[in-house]
This record gives C-alpha cells, structure tokens and sequence, in this order.
C-alpha cells in the first residue's frame, strides 16, 4: 500500500472513532492488505490520537487465546497502543456513549520496572521486569461494522481497543502464580465467566515476551513504568447502562467497574 | 426432590437391574425413561439407592458422594436448580498417575474437579456452604472419569440420576490443603490431554463456590434419608467441560495452589 493509501484508511478509523460511526471491514476493500501495512495503518490511527492530545501509557496484546485466534484466521497474537483517554481506574463508571459496539473482557495487567528489549526475551525476562501484576478489565471496541473483523481490520483497527480499568490490587509475580491464578468474572452478582492464566498463551508471561519481542523488530520502544494487557483470560461479555463488572483473580485481588449510558451500535 | 415415587418396587429392581447389568457389561442401553416416561426424580433415586445398597451387599465399600450438573448453563439445560447427585464406591477409586482401563467403560470423558474430604458428620436439611467449610478437613484435587451408560451420552435427568449421575473412576491426589488456607472461589485449573490444553477455568464455575455444591448435596441426602458421615470423600463437581478420552490417552490437570493429578487411559 502506498503511504497515501495508509494515511486514508488511518484518518477513516480515527473519523470513525471520533464521530463513533463504524467503517465496513477494510479486507472487503483491500483484499491484498497484509498485517504489516495493517500496523501502519494503526500507527497512523494512533498518530491522529496523539496529535488530539493524548499520551502512550503502555500497549496491549490481543487474539491471545485458540478461538480468538481460529475466529481471525492468525496464529499469532496482536498489540495495540493504551493512551492516556483510556485510561480508568478500579470502581469507575465507564460511559458507554463515548464507544461503538463495547464488550468487556477481563485481564492480567502488567507494570513493567525495567524496559523490556527485543528480540530475544523470554518469560523469565518478562518476570523479571515486571514490577507487579494487576487485575484489570479491557473494554473493546471496534470501528468496523458488526465486529466483522479479521486480523488485519483489528490490528488497523488498534487491536480493537476501547478503554481499561486497571485494579487497585498489586501482586507479585514471583509470588503468585500468574499461569495457573483462576480468574472469575461476576456480573451484577452472577458467575458470567470463568478462567485462567494458561488460556493466554500457556501464560501471560509468553504473551509479554511476545510483545517484548515484535516491538524489538519493530523498533518500538517498551518502556518501564508503561501498562501491559497480556490478553483476555475470559469470553467477551457485552455489556448495557447499568451493568457491574467485578472480577477477580485468585490470590491478587478484584476490579471492578460499573457502565452507563448507551453505545452508539 | 420436589416429586414423589411412583415406581413399584418391582419396577425399582427390574430398573436397577437394568442399570447394573449395563455398568458391569460396559453396554449403552436405551434412556429408562423411555419405558418409563412418567419416571419422576425420587423414582430415579430409589433407582440409585436401590444400586448403592445391591453393591454394599456385593462387599463395595461406600467412600463417598459427588455432585453433577452444578454449573448454571447446565442445570438450565436440564431444566433444574439443584445439582444431581451420585455416590462413590472403593471399586471406582484408582491410584495417581496410573494406567486406566477402558474396556470395562461405554464413553469415558474427564473433568477435574475440587475435592472434600470430611472431618465432621453433616446432614441437612439447611446446609450451608459454611457448615461444609466447618466440617471439611481437607481439600485436593481430583479427576473424575464419567461415563454415561445410555446410547450417545444423551440423557434426561431422571435417567442419569438412576444411572449413578454418570460415576464411573475417580482419581484423587496431587496437594492436600487445608480449605481455610485457599480461597476455594478462585482456584484456577488447567486440563491437559497429550501435552496440549484441553479444557480451563476457575473454581467458581461450581455454582459460584465449589462448598456451595457440597452443601446442596448434603440436602439432597437428607431428603433421600442420608447423611454425610466423617471421612467422606466428596466431589464437588467439574469446572470445565468434560474431554472425551480413548485408550492411548494420558490427561493432567493442574490446579493453582493444589498441584496436579493425572492419569493414563489404556484400552
């Protein structure tokens, strides 16, 4: 693609994120795109977000899990860059009205201490920078008609990122064992999900080093201090005004997050 | 049980016969209910204690009790609110790590589930999960080999319940723990088959909390005139879905703070 042909379908994505009306599949259009010209394209959607204001504060990893993987045709993970408009913190009320078509999915995040240096990082690298581990939920979104999306709508999409809730609770992860922490998700007071670490590539810790790994190639820097989701631990679980989302994960702790208004979808 | 016996007692043993003869011969029968279509839930449970008392009488020893059907999305399949249950005799007990025949089961499939172990007698009715966690000694980790002896796994609840609620081989092992040492709410598990995930969840996906599972079991035995003495060994129900498995087989499951308990399936 050229790079007038990237910037047009960057600008369409951020329009489309702005005025929170979703774009048809951009592979229905592009039938030859591949991931690489996808991530420039997500470079240029995150570029128009920068530009507004906002700051990079870490990155997340997406399609970590065999379905998800199975549903877009990949076997391998994606990422996409958090910024600072994401960005909320345990017990809030996130307004479903600033999104399109949200679900709600529940995560490891990881803080790192020491910046992270690919290629060549393995999961004990990962433990080993990783300053802590929290729970968190990631609310994804996408700017793509009905969520129809293959991998490379969803990496040009910024790996369909909504917003997140970062928990409160800290954990260590030479203490608690992030592969096999149970992971349980209640919504207004029911059981809606159950899961695990392993479900994220045999551990969040794999996931991270993967990232670690293709930001190294890429030239993207991993910084400490930034906030890494490792990758859903749970199904998606839509989510409507007046829903309550707690999850917790065995031995950290729990994050909670409350939704109103209506999506634009 | 919110029905009443409407079997014979004549009916009850031709019934029970039925089902022992299709354990012991490892044969797929036809559901019982479809000879008996207005079987009720209290007609299945004289079926199964009808069952538990012919094998005590043939020298089994009774080591304990398991519920089914505890997660939500399949007690709304069947149409019920309260798990099934099922009890657990020594001749269904095998060793850690060992080899498992498979010639002797119609179509085995494998969950893991959290254990009890008892140190006080409970009996319902009004069994609370905090009675349970009162009365519990230990927990471990166990796996239990399902097998349905009805044509293609499918089957009714009235016909499962007379079927022992699918017992078939349990497992025991990996790391005992004391209850009020873990939070049972949040245990997370990993089954592998062949060295590749099968199957993952957390321990909430038995009815919120696995002693809640307990607990109800406890109250359908005081219904069937039962009571859950000391030293029983008691499953609480699968946290994942069950895995089919054929000879050739070896399956682990892993468990957050319990270790691992696996086992080998051989034809």
């Amino acid at each position: 693609m050229t790079l007038d042909q990237i910037n047009a379908h960057g600008d369409a994505l951020y329009d489309a994120f702005l005025a929170r009306r979703p774009v048809p599949p951009l592979l229905a259009r592009v039938p030859d795109i591949t991931i690489v010209d996808a991530y420039r394209i997500q470079e240029r959607f995150v570029a128009r977000r920068l530009a507004a204001g906002e700051t990079i504060v870490g990155k997340k990893i997406g399609a970590t899990s065999r379905p998800v993987q199975e549903l877009l045709g990949v076997f391998q993970p994606d990422f996409g860059m958090l910024t600072s408009a994401m960005v909320h913190v345990d017990g809030d009320t996130v307004d479903l009205s600033r999104l399109i078509q949200p679900k709600a999915e529940a995560e490891l995040a990881f803080v790192l201490k020491d910046d992270l240096k690919g290629p060549g990082v393995t999961a004990m690298d990962v433990i080993h920078a990783t300053d802590h581990v929290r729970p968190c939920f990631e609310i994804v979104d996408s700017r793509i008609t009905d969520w129809a999306i293959k991998i490379q709508d969803t990496v040009a999409d910024n790996a369909s990122c909504g917003v997140y809730v970062l928990g409160e609770a800290k954990g260590d992860p030479r203490r608690l064992d992030i592969t096999l922490a149970g992971m349980v998700v209640e919504k207004n007071g029911e059981v809606a999900a159950t899961g695990v670490g392993a479900a994220v590539q045999g551990s969040p810790a794999n996931a991270v080093a993967w990232l670690a790994n293709t930001l190294g190639e890429l030239g993207i820097p991993f910084k400490a201090g930034e906030v890494i989701l490792s990758g859903s631990q749970s199904a998606l679980i839509p989510v409507v005004d007046g829903d309550e989302l707690v999850c917790t994960v065995g031995g950290l702790g729990s994050c909670r997050v409350r939704f109103s208004g209506k999506a634009a979808a | 049980m919110s029905t009443s016996i409407t079997l014979s007692r004549e009916d009850v043993v031709r019934l029970t016969e039925r089902v022992e003869g299709a354990q012991k011969r490892a044969v797929a029968i036809p559901k019982l209910t479809e000879e008996y279509p207005g079987m009720t839930l209290a007609d299945s449970y004289a079926v199964q204690n009808e069952l538990r008392q012919r094998y005590l009488a043939q020298g089994h020893r009774l080591v304990g009790w398991k519920a089914g059907l505890t997660s939500k999305a399949k007690m709304r399949q069947m149409g019920v609110d309260v798990p099934s249950i099922g009890f657990l005799t020594d001749r269904m007990a095998r060793p850690e790590n060992s080899a498992i025949t498979l010639s002797d089961l119609v179509h085995p499939r494998v969950e893991c589930e959290v254990a009890f172990v008892m140190k006080a007698d409970l009996k319902g009715p009004g069994c609370t999960s905090a009675d349970v966690l009162a009365a519990t000694g230990y927990v471990l980790p166990a796996i239990e080999i399902i097998d349905s002896r009805f044509h293609g796994f499918k089957f009714d609840l009235e016909s499962v319940v007379a079927d022992n609620s699918s017992s078939a081989r349990f497992v025991g092992g990996g790391r005992a723990r004391y209850a009020d040492d873990l939070d049972l709410r949040t245990l997370g598990v990993v089954l592998e088959k062949n060295g590749e995930i099968a199957a993952m969840g957390a321990s909430a996906a038995v009815l919120g909390h696995p002693a809640e599972a307990i607990a109800m079991l406890v109250n359908i035995l005081a219904e069937l005139g039962e009571s859950l003495p000391a030293g029983s060994f008691v499953m609480s129900g699968g946290i994942t879905e069950a895995i089919p498995v054929k000879a050739g087989d070896h399956v682990i499951a892993r468990f957050q703070e319990l270790g691992s308990v696996g086992a080998r399936f051989v034809a």
